[in-house]
């Protein structure tokens, strides 16, 4: 078994809230026998900010709410034979899609900003300016799920998923034999 | 004047209005149709009024006036122009006619004028077909529309002629059967035994009353007869159910709400047979033991309410409607007339006894089926215009007659409305079990290369399979037959169609309302060149979720025009798609969904504008 090459895997953040990623370390003690089999190319794990080399896996938490993501997750894309996405946001937008709910406006990005910066009843913002640095990526017009914007080829639901569901499919992508989830494990009323 | 007093009047004629339908809540349509003639609009005072006088809920009344296109929350123009928008229409130059009414009103679609004078909309398939390009005019009808044409009726309307006045100078002094056939022609091509040949005054009627209720159920049975509105049940059988079911009230009502894009035989027959009609509901009366009526006219065809009315009329003097009918003691029957007010879902029958019962036209649940329960409970038979004609004649002429007609399974004739790129659009009488092709070298359109057998919840058949035969058991009609030539583009059509369900859902059940938005989309991408294979099974699994989840007949046939080109016309889908480049999704457009951004932000983008230094 360890002759093998080991598979590569490259996830990302997008627009969530990096608590799928915090998820794949309930795997628990399971990481260990994980990493004889893998290893971690593009990741905000591991910190490196370039793919080296093609993946095989890469994983994909949060959904798309401005440029810098479509631009990751078309690299992603490019870059990686199987694209999984994990999370609600990632599948659906989740709760930064809760802005798109803004749609019997004019100009509902401005309206969205001018809310979160300036007339929010909990916003603290003294200097009333809404942060437009050149080095902010720009917004999109609305939150797009992973899916819209490249095909995805699995999705992991759960807000977030929980360890075992991960290690599920993670074990049954590595060994080609993936085929969905137990039904109890993707349950969640 | 001032705005109290204005306010004490609008309110007094409201209460008077009201009063005039009893404050009956389930006349509400009536009231409200009413105020929108004398207000142009229904207001929220309106609504508050017509709440207290009804004794419904405010909501309740908004409900309804929000639910159908003819009633609006906003002022609308003393004159409103509907242009039929219909996909043979559009076809036939509504591009141009549509243009010629902006450009000499000042308006476009949707305004209304700023003196309030006009209104311009679009409405989908008035029934029209066969005289495209057409149009209402306030409850007037006008055909055959060109540019020409537009610009004379604008001026004549600038120039404060009334719209009746486009019709006749002498419109007044007309028949309501001449004003009618003034506005719109029948085209009939082809009579045949039953219906359209001649037909003499109330023998049906006359020989039913001869006979037991329950042998005229047995004589319409014997016929084979099957509804002819689109779904096909078997006349006798429904007759027999409400005749069976044991209740103080029955009613019989007539299904004029001819919806289906494409179809326009009823007309035809309200237009030169509505005394067959009332015959023919006269004699389910006396077979099911009903005593009330209901006609439920389509609010497009409000043009004929004044020949439906003067033909009632008429025949309550001669003791045709009314207490002891034909003298026959203990038979009394009478009719109401019911106007719609532009919602096609009302064709569906459970969302036609809603609408007749002053609510919002949506379907209702079923089992019960409305001879059992339906009008407010009761037992109720449905049937469309066409279907009471034949039972009239065939309790006149026997069920032998019309049972040896047709084919196996299809007895009788059956109205076929033929428009589109045809040389004689219009009417045909014809027996069942006949080719299309055979119907479309009657009608001039052999050069056909896709036939909508149904309207557009029936099915598109391409020229390999015009043989097919016109009769229940295999191309099933409600008697819409639109022709379109090989210009035509196939998915401009089904995407037609696909917004015409997206606009026609009365929302109340998610597969529909929801669905129905997703297929036009995915159609849509397919026009655009930006689908990929996969999105051919996408429509194939969406519309069978929709069809086998959606509450009513609607739902369930919405997806047909995709279900049915993606059968026969395989070719137009697969042409227009192709695989994606690096699995990047097509339809995601990263320039137009940061356009807002870049002007908010005044600054490009650093990742998708190459020059963004600039």
């Amino acid at each position: 078994m360890n002759d093998l090459p080991k598979a590569r895997i490259a996830t990302a953040s997008l627009a969530g809230c990096f608590g799928c990623h915090m998820a794949l370390l309930d795997i628990d003690e399971r990481l260990i026998e994980l990493m004889k089999l893998v290893e971690f190319d593009r990741s905000p794990l591991t910190d490196i900010k370039r793919f080296t080399r093609r993946c095989d896996i890469g994983i994909i938490e949060g959904g798309c709410c401005n440029e810098e993501n479509v631009h990751v997750l078309q690299d992603f894309r490019r870059n990686c034979d199987i694209l999984v996405g994990i999370g609600q946001c990632a599948i659906m937008g989740g709760l930064p899609a809760m802005r798109n709910a803004i749609m019997h406006s004019d100009e509902p990005l401005r309206e969205c900003l001018e809310e979160a910066y300036i007339r929010g009843p909990f916003t603290q913002n003294k200097t009333q300016i809404i942060p437009n640095d050149p080095a902010l990526p720009l917004l999109l017009d609305k939150v797009y799920p992973c899916s819209e914007v490249v095909e995805i080829d699995y999705q992991i639901p759960g807000c977030a998923p929980t360890g075992d569901v991960i290690f599920e499919a993670l074990a049954g992508l590595l060994s080609g034999r993936f085929q969905g989830f137990e039904r109890a494990h993707i349950r969640f009323d | 004047m001032t705005t109290g007093t204005t306010q004490d009047t609008d309110q007094g004629q409201i209460a008077l209005i009201c009063a005039r339908h009893d404050n009956d809540p389930h006349r509400m349509l009536d009231i409200l149709r009413d105020v929108q003639d004398r207000f142009r609009c229904i207001s929220r005072a309106t609504m508050q009024t017509v709440a207290e006088k009804t004794g419904l809920t405010e909501v309740a009344v908004e409900g309804v006036a929000s639910f159908y296109a003819f009633l609006s929350l906003e002022p609308k123009g003393r004159v409103t122009i509907r242009l039929c928008d219909d996909i043979v229409d559009r076809f036939a130059g509504l591009v141009e006619v549509t243009e010629a009414f902006e450009a000499a009103l000042g308006i476009t679609v949707g305004q209304t004028s700023a003196d309030g004078v006009f209104s311009l909309e679009y409405t989908p398939c008035i029934g029209m077909c066969d005289q495209a390009p057409a149009a209402m005019i306030n409850d007037l009808v006008v055909t055959n529309l060109t540019p020409e044409k537009v610009r004379e009726i604008t001026a004549a309307l600038k120039d404060g002629k009334r719209p009746e006045d486009l019709i006749s100078d002498r419109f007044d002094d007309l028949s309501p059967h001449a004003r009618a056939t003034r506005m719109v022609d029948n085209n009939i091509r082809h009579a045949g035994a039953v219906l359209l040949g001649p037909v003499p005054a109330d023998a049906g009627l006359q020989k039913a009353l001869e006979q037991t209720p329950a042998r005229i159920i047995e004589e319409i049975e014997a016929s084979g007869l099957r509804g002819c509105g689109g779904a096909g049940f078997t006349t006798g059988m429904k007759w027999r159910f409400a005749a069976q079911a044991e209740a103080d009230r029955k009613f019989i009502i007539c299904n004029a709400d001819e919806g289906e894009p494409g179809t326009f035989k009823d007309r035809v027959l309200l237009t030169e047979r509505p005394h067959l009609l009332i015959e023919g509901m006269t004699i389910a009366a006396r077979a099911v033991g009903a005593r009330e009526g209901i006609l439920y006219l389509r609010g497009e065809y409000v043009y004929l309410r004044p020949l439906i009315e003067e033909v009632l009329a008429e025949r309550r003097a001669k003791g045709l409607l009314g207490k002891t009918i034909m003298g026959v003691e203990g038979f009394d029957f009478d009719i109401r007339l019911q106007m719609g007010a532009g919602a096609y879902i009302c064709g569906e029958e459970g969302a036609l006894i809603s609408s007749c019962e002053g609510l919002p036209g949506e379907p209702k649940t079923r089992p019960p089926f409305p001879v059992t329960c339906g009008y407010l409970g009761f037992p109720t038979v449905v049937n469309n215009v066409e279907t009471f004609c034949h039972a009239a004649r065939i309790l006149d002429c026997g069920a032998q007659w019309f049972f040896d007609m047709g084919t196996e399974g299809s007895h009788g004739t059956k109205l076929f409305s033929v428009s589109g790129d045809c040389i004689n659009p219009g009417i045909y009488e014809l027996s069942y079990g006949l080719s299309v092709r055979a119907l479309l070298e009657m009608a001039g359109g052999e050069d056909a290369a896709a036939v909508l057998v149904g309207g557009p919840s029936g099915t598109m058949i391409a020229r390999d399979t015009f043989d097919r035969k016109l009769t229940f058991d295999d191309l099933a009609t409600g008697g819409a037959i639109v022709v379109f030539s090989a210009e035509r583009n196939i998915l401009e059509i089904v995407e037609y169609y696909m917004s015409f369900f997206v606009h026609e859902s009365c929302g109340y059940c998610t597969p529909c309302r929801v669905g129905n938005v997703f297929l036009q989309k995915a159609v849509a991408k397919f026009r655009q060149g930006l689908a990929n294979p996969a999105d051919i099974a996408y429509l194939k699994d969406l519309s069978a979720t929709i069809i086998e989840t959606s509450r009513c007949g609607l739902g369930m046939t919405s997806p047909n025009p995709i279900l049915s080109t993606l059968e026969n016309f395989p070719l137009v889908y697969s042409a227009m798609v192709k695989p994606p480049k690096d699995r990047i999704r097509a339809t995601f457009d990263i320039q137009s969904a940061i356009s807002d951004a870049r002007v908010l932000a005044k600054r490009r983008s650093s990742i998708y504008d190459k020059d963004f230094t600039k």
